[in-house]
């Protein structure tokens, strides 16, 4: 079944582009790397990036888009493929991470998604009406670590969810979603903002005002440098994380773009209002709020762990010191734009492994939604079973997290020296609306890839306490944090060699076993899209398609 | 508030704003243009 969908509109391409970017970490990862790098002297780090780490990187990969669609190709495999020359047969098999990536994070994303479901639920039935603080923790707590029927219904009907719409296709079911949950995001992110910069201190039982917060987020936090490492391999690697680039998403939704279409203006158009909702919306509500109400040591001593705990166990608690009518309406507000924010993107996952079903294996668009939908069901339920032995976390370091920055890593190294800057750059401008600069040949050809390989080096070799400055002195010790040490469990055989309670030594162990299961299926899943993918090399090669 | 954070907080605002609203109006401008002839076949690589 031929492949030959196409985006409806400009508008349409752009908001769904920007909705694949714009996800949970806008709201809670910008914010807590912000105040733990710095505050305000991590945004010149942020900045810099945005324009040569982020920006480039958008232009590689919307070109690569079209590229590939101009060939009929929807997925990495073989976009990547038609880029090099065909002895380097290998190529292919580096677009698998394209596929990859997308399915291993739709598994657990989706159990995220449905949370936040969920939750817009509980705001609406007044669940926290009246609850302590405590009490709305543990009901997070509770809800993750032994999740029941209600979990399980609110993640089954966000996985059907998703896949019904991707069965309806780009322009009748992802772009029409874009339309509605982009703007409305951005309406429930406004009035949250507005609420975020208007705590006062004595009302409603806040201890201090907003500017508290926003001080801490955006005044130099004292002792910082900008010339410190860790704040640049901090900020890039959020720039990295929030354009959801060297996934493969991107590359699938431009392969859907027509031959003549602008990618310039739409890629900055896209990368631009992704940064709009971070900086100007997701810097303006969890900080601003949670300093108002706890002060800033608790929002330090509470965000060592990313922010997803200040999004679920704290701001439903703050909200009710609004009284009823407003925790309602900031409920359903937050909740809802976390859910905008999350489907936007899990839609963006689902497309890459439909077109390679549909362009290699002539599945019907409904029934490659369906296979992916049933994917991602078991590949999902074990981050959903096994939540508390770190199984959902173990998706997201090695799905979520490297292997971005790896496939990123080769697939600038593709285009800016194997597929060559020349072509490369005449393929960015070609049909462009706008004019590059032409600065950002040689950004992408060599500032681009030295920042990745930074951030490549930086994950691997992270030191302890991410003190880079420590590593210049000459002193290299691995973090627990870092890939090698997380791949050896390093953290985790230290807490066990700690131990000596027998019930505590035997959730460590079978934690243990669990993440060293969740890897094994990882590599497995990987290595079935690998076959998938030399199978559909055969079957080119047999019916003459591969030239 | 400090002078600094003011500083800093709305200079950022006011770049990713703009920017924003200037590509995205320019997007609006420029609609996509109706498919040729070229995309409607196009070439098998591999």
């Amino acid at each position: 079944m031929a492949n030959n969908e196409n985006w409806g509109s400009r508008v349409g391409l752009v908001l769904a582009m920007a909705g694949n970017a714009v996800g949970l970490g806008n709201f809670l990862r910008f914010p807590v790397q912000a105040v733990q790098n710095g505050g305000g002297t991590f945004i010149i780090p942020y900045l810099v990036c945005f324009l040569l780490l982020g920006i480039p990187l958008l232009f590689v990969e919307w070109s690569m888009g079209r590229f590939g669609g101009k060939h009929g190709d929807h997925s990495t495999p073989f976009i990547l493929s038609n880029m090099a020359p065909k002895k380097q047969f290998l190529w292919k098999y580096v677009g698998v991470f394209g596929i990859f990536t997308n399915l291993a994070v739709a598994a657990y994303y989706c159990y995220l998604e449905s949370w936040t479901l969920s939750y817009t639920w509980h705001s609406i039935a007044g669940s926290f009406e009246g609850q302590t603080a405590e009490g709305i923790a543990n009901f997070f707590n509770n809800y993750v670590l032994n999740p029941g029927t209600e979990a399980f219904a609110f993640w089954i009907f966000c996985l059907v969810l998703n896949t019904y719409i991707l069965s309806r296709g780009l322009s009748g079911g992802v772009e029409k979603v874009a339309k509605i949950g982009m703007p409305l995001l951005i309406v429930f992110g406004i009035f949250l903002a507005y609420k975020g910069l208007t705590v006062q201190e004595g009302v409603d039982g806040a201890i201090f005002s907003s500017s508290e917060g926003l001080n801490f987020l955006w005044a130099p936090t004292p002792g910082s440098s900008v010339w410190d490492p860790k704040i640049w391999v901090a900020a890039a690697g959020q720039i990295f994380f929030t354009l959801s680039v060297g996934m493969g998403s991107i590359q699938c939704y431009a392969s859907y773009m027509r031959q003549r279409d602008d990618v310039a203006l739409n890629a900055m158009s896209a990368g631009w209002m992704n940064g709009f909702v971070e900086v100007c919306l997701g810097a303006a509500i969890v900080i601003p709020i949670s300093v108002g109400y706890f002060g800033i040591d608790w929002v330090i001593e509470n965000t060592k762990n990313g922010g997803l705990g200040l999004g679920f166990r704290t701001l439903p608690y703050l909200f009710q010191q609004w009284g009823p009518v407003i925790a309602l309406v900031s409920g359903v507000f937050w909740f809802g734009l976390l859910f905008f924010a999350g489907i936007t993107s899990s839609l963006a996952m689902g497309t890459p492994c439909m077109g390679f079903l549909q362009d290699e294996f002539k599945m019907s668009r409904e029934r490659s939604a369906w296979s992916f939908g049933a994917a991602i069901f078991f590949l999902g339920l074990p981050t959903v079973l096994f939540f508390k032995y770190g199984v959902f976390d173990e998706y997201d370091y090695w799905a979520g997290t490297i292997s971005l920055v790896v496939f990123a890593l080769l697939e600038i190294i593709l285009f800016a020296w194997i597929f060559g800057m020349e072509k490369g750059w005449k393929e960015i401008n070609a049909y462009a609306d706008i004019k590059v600069p032409v600065v950002f040949k040689f950004i992408i050809k060599w500032v681009t890839p030295t920042l990745l390989l930074f951030v490549f080096i930086g994950a691997f070799f992270k030191p302890v306490g991410n003190d880079w400055s420590a590593v210049l002195q000459g002193r290299w010790v691995l973090d627990d944090g870092s890939v090698i040490n997380t791949m050896l469990n390093s953290g985790l055989h230290k807490k066990i060699a700690a131990t000596s309670d027998a019930a505590q030594l035997e959730e460590l162990n079978k934690q243990l076993t669990y993440i060293n299961l969740s890897r094994l299926l990882l590599v497995a899943m990987f290595a079935a899209i690998t076959s998938l993918v030399y199978i559909a090399y055969r079957k080119r090669v047999k019916e003459g398609r591969w030239v | 508030m400090k002078t600094q954070a003011l500083i800093t907080m709305v200079l950022t605002n006011i770049a990713f704003l703009g920017f924003t609203a200037y590509f995205f109006r320019l997007v609006l401008k420029t609609p996509l243009d109706k498919p040729d002839n070229d995309d409607i076949e196009y070439p098998h690589g591999g």
